[in-house]
């Protein structure tokens, strides 16, 4: 069947399988979505909020060190880790924020996986005033701690998600279960480029100020455009950010890379794309390439970015993947470790270890490529918040010997 | 028989004046647990029952059902061994069962696949909380062609144009949500209830079922007049968790 022409399709992705109760407010959503994108006025008020409240635009910088250590390309890095909240969450989150003001509710809630949506959206209602409750995978509480702390410091409700597999698309059934019930004061600010329409074209849209700035970054600083722009995907909003300033280019590749986790044969693993294991399938509201079973049951996802932890992608991206206007590839746990450590080493950097997974592709690529040619690395968010799954990682004694230390203080 | 005449038959012939409707949810706690449960509701005069075919992402359900669903899956539950089960029981029982479950089971399956096989299992209406009318094209197309009724349901947000809309693809009868919200909690019978009722009842010529919160003898009795169908979910899976299949009859039996 051709959906082209259906609204929220991309391709034969996307669309809104939302149940009856969702209906009334997913009409006024798209109304006040609708005149918002047609609203130059909003754009504004977007851009000139993210100059004075975020770090907008976000510095790119040149990876000398990186791009002289692999001896290729020329690696340039989009800081989207300066963004107030250090991810480029904060971007969609104010954008939405707006959107709440205009459709005059008073409470949003957000499903977070790494916790960084989380972060921005009760950053967000704090300086609107609005209600704020979190839902997050237990899983995804115990391995993000520092960012659950920050969001109930900022005034936020983070409620542990218990059901599935208790990470980030089962705190995203639950956001929809609030959502259901308390439709007429809430919005539900989606965090990624997810969900029914128009959840993936608003996000999106959001995003895009990423590769706007990048696109005129690079031109001013290396003259041309890169060669190639590499994004991690979980849900696939950086990527679908930057991607948008390179799309209509296609002299510049696109690579977005997703969670390797123990290995593409090992199972476990989060690569709907990059592996052959993802099939087609409708969840959390679209339809889209699933790590699911022959009868349609999600799976187990696993990576060691929480952030990238989930069986769907973004039904653009399923669509890009199937024009190949996008290539798909996989880092693995064990070489995203390798990269952070690289990357801090070489710049002083330090990369949340969603965003590692797109450094990890492109050094795997850098050195094949001249020293004429430039690469962008999307630097997602920083990696502050990992700071235990990073210690962890590197089995570190002395960040061992304090949490011991603080334990004993704390009377365990 | 059609469903929505069956009904029409059931509510005149048997001088019911309410039918009731149960939810099984497959393979929770197990096959032969539900054998026995609907057993007992067929014997105590459950008119219908819808088997919910588990999904890993029931996203319009509340957390009784969320259980059920996952521990099904975890203990083995396929969609093969759903569709076995449903030809035994509509062999079995001479009333009418509905599958409920979400799109993806019957996209995997392969939507036409899964017509053809609930029409031979014999099967009348099947009730997809996550499918609208907007993105069901073919869903729509196919139950016209076996004659399976697609079952749609109106919110308490639905407004008169979209409950006329949803009419249009519906048959057998609206599952009219009782509340806003997911399935598990108490719904309060208010004013703004009756008024809700009042307003499905004025743009479908279709049965009316209510569900969402009904659990007694009083939930019945309230709704009787008012609406067709009432349906009990959580409630009879709660019951048999805490007492057990021998638990169902009794309950079912002291409901009208
Ligand atoms: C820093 C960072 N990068 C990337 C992601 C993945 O999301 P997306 O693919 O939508 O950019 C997350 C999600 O939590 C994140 O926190």
């Amino acid at each position: 069947m051709n959906k082209a022409n259906k609204p929220g399709y991309y391709g034969e992705w996307g669309g809104a399988f939302i149940p009856e109760v969702l209906y009334q407010t997913f009409c006024e959503l798209n109304d006040a979505f609708r005149q918002a994108k047609a609203d130059p006025a909003f754009w504004q008020q977007y851009v000139s909020l993210m100059g004075t409240y975020s770090c907008r635009p976000t510095p790119l910088t040149h990876a000398e060190n990186l791009s002289r250590h692999f001896g290729g390309a020329q690696i340039y890095i989009k800081r989207e880790d300066l963004n107030h909240t250090g991810a480029h969450k904060a971007n969609n989150v104010m954008g939405q924020g707006l959107l709440v003001k205009r459709m005059g509710k008073t409470r949003v809630i957000a499903e977070t996986g790494a916790g960084q949506h989380g972060v921005a959206t009760a950053t967000m209602a704090a300086k609107f005033g609005f209600a704020c409750t979190i839902y997050m995978g237990e899983e995804d509480v115990q391995r993000q701690r520092p960012n659950v702390f920050w969001m109930e410091k900022l005034g936020a409700t983070v409620v542990p998600v218990t059901s599935g597999s208790k990470t980030l698309k089962d705190a995203i059934n639950e956001a929809f279960r609030d959502w259901v019930t308390r439709m007429d004061d809430t919005h539900y600010v989606m965090g990624t480029v997810c969900g029914p329409h128009p959840f993936p074209e608003m996000v999106a849209w959001f995003q895009s100020i990423i590769g706007r700035e990048a696109c005129g970054q690079i031109k001013q600083q290396f003259g041309r455009q890169p060669s190639r722009v590499y994004a991690c995907v979980g849900g696939g909003s950086n990527a679908m950010g930057i991607f948008q300033g390179f799309l209509d280019n296609p002299a510049v590749e696109l690579v977005g890379v997703e969670a390797g986790g123990k290995g593409l044969d090992s199972g476990m693993h989060a690569s709907r794309l990059a592996a052959r294991d993802g099939s087609a399938g409708v969840a959390q509201g679209y339809k889209t390439m699933f790590l699911q079973n022959s009868d349609g049951q999600m799976m187990d996802t696993h990576s060691v970015a929480a952030g990238l932890d989930y069986v769907g992608v973004s039904p653009i991206l399923a669509d890009l993947w199937q024009q190949k206007r996008v290539r798909f590839a996989a880092a693995t746990d064990a070489e995203v470790m390798a990269a952070l450590d690289l990357t801090m080493k070489k710049e002083g950097i330090i990369p949340a270890l969603e965003s590692a997974h797109a450094f990890v592709q492109a050094f795997k690529e850098a050195g094949e490529m001249g020293p004429d040619e430039a690469i962008i690395i999307n630097m997602s968010g920083r990696g502050d918040k990992d700071i235990f799954t990073i210690a962890h990682a590197f089995d570190d004694p002395s960040w061992k010997e304090f949490i011991r230390k603080k334990g004993i203080a704390y009377g365990a | 028989m059609e469903l929505s005449s069956h009904i029409k038959t059931a509510l005149a012939d048997r001088d019911r004046k309410i039918l009731l409707m149960t939810h099984i949810v497959l393979g929770y706690p197990s096959l032969e647990t539900n054998r026995q449960v609907i057993e007992q509701m067929v014997a105590n005069g459950v008119d219908l029952i819808e088997m919910q075919i588990p999904f890993s992402e029931p996203m319009a359900d509340g957390p009784v059902i969320v259980k059920a669903n996952q521990e099904a899956i975890e203990h083995g539950i396929t969609v093969r061994a759903c569709l076995d089960f449903a030809r035994e029981m509509t062999a079995a029982h001479p009333i009418p069962f509905l599958f409920m479950t979400y799109y993806n089971i019957l996209f995997k399956f392969g939507v036409e696949k899964f017509f053809r096989e609930a029409q031979e299992i014999g099967i009348k209406g099947f009730i997809i909380p996550d499918l609208p009318p907007e993105e069901g094209e073919e869903f729509f197309a196919l139950s016209s062609e076996y004659d399976i009724a697609p079952i749609l349901i109106f919110a308490p947000t639905s407004t008169p144009e979209r409950m006329r809309e949803l009419t249009r693809y519906s048959r057998g009868f609206v599952y009219c949500a009782a509340r806003k919200g997911v399935t598990g909690r108490q719904t309060d019978f208010d004013e703004g209830f009756n008024a809700y009722l009042r307003t499905c009842r004025a743009n479908t010529d279709l049965p009316l079922a209510v569900g969402f919160g009904i659990s007694s003898r009083e939930d019945v009795d309230y709704l009787t007049g008012k609406a067709d169908i009432a349906v009990i979910g959580t409630r009879t899976i709660r019951l048999v968790e805490e007492q057990g299949a021998a638990a169902v009859g009794p309950f079912i039996a002291g409901l009208r």
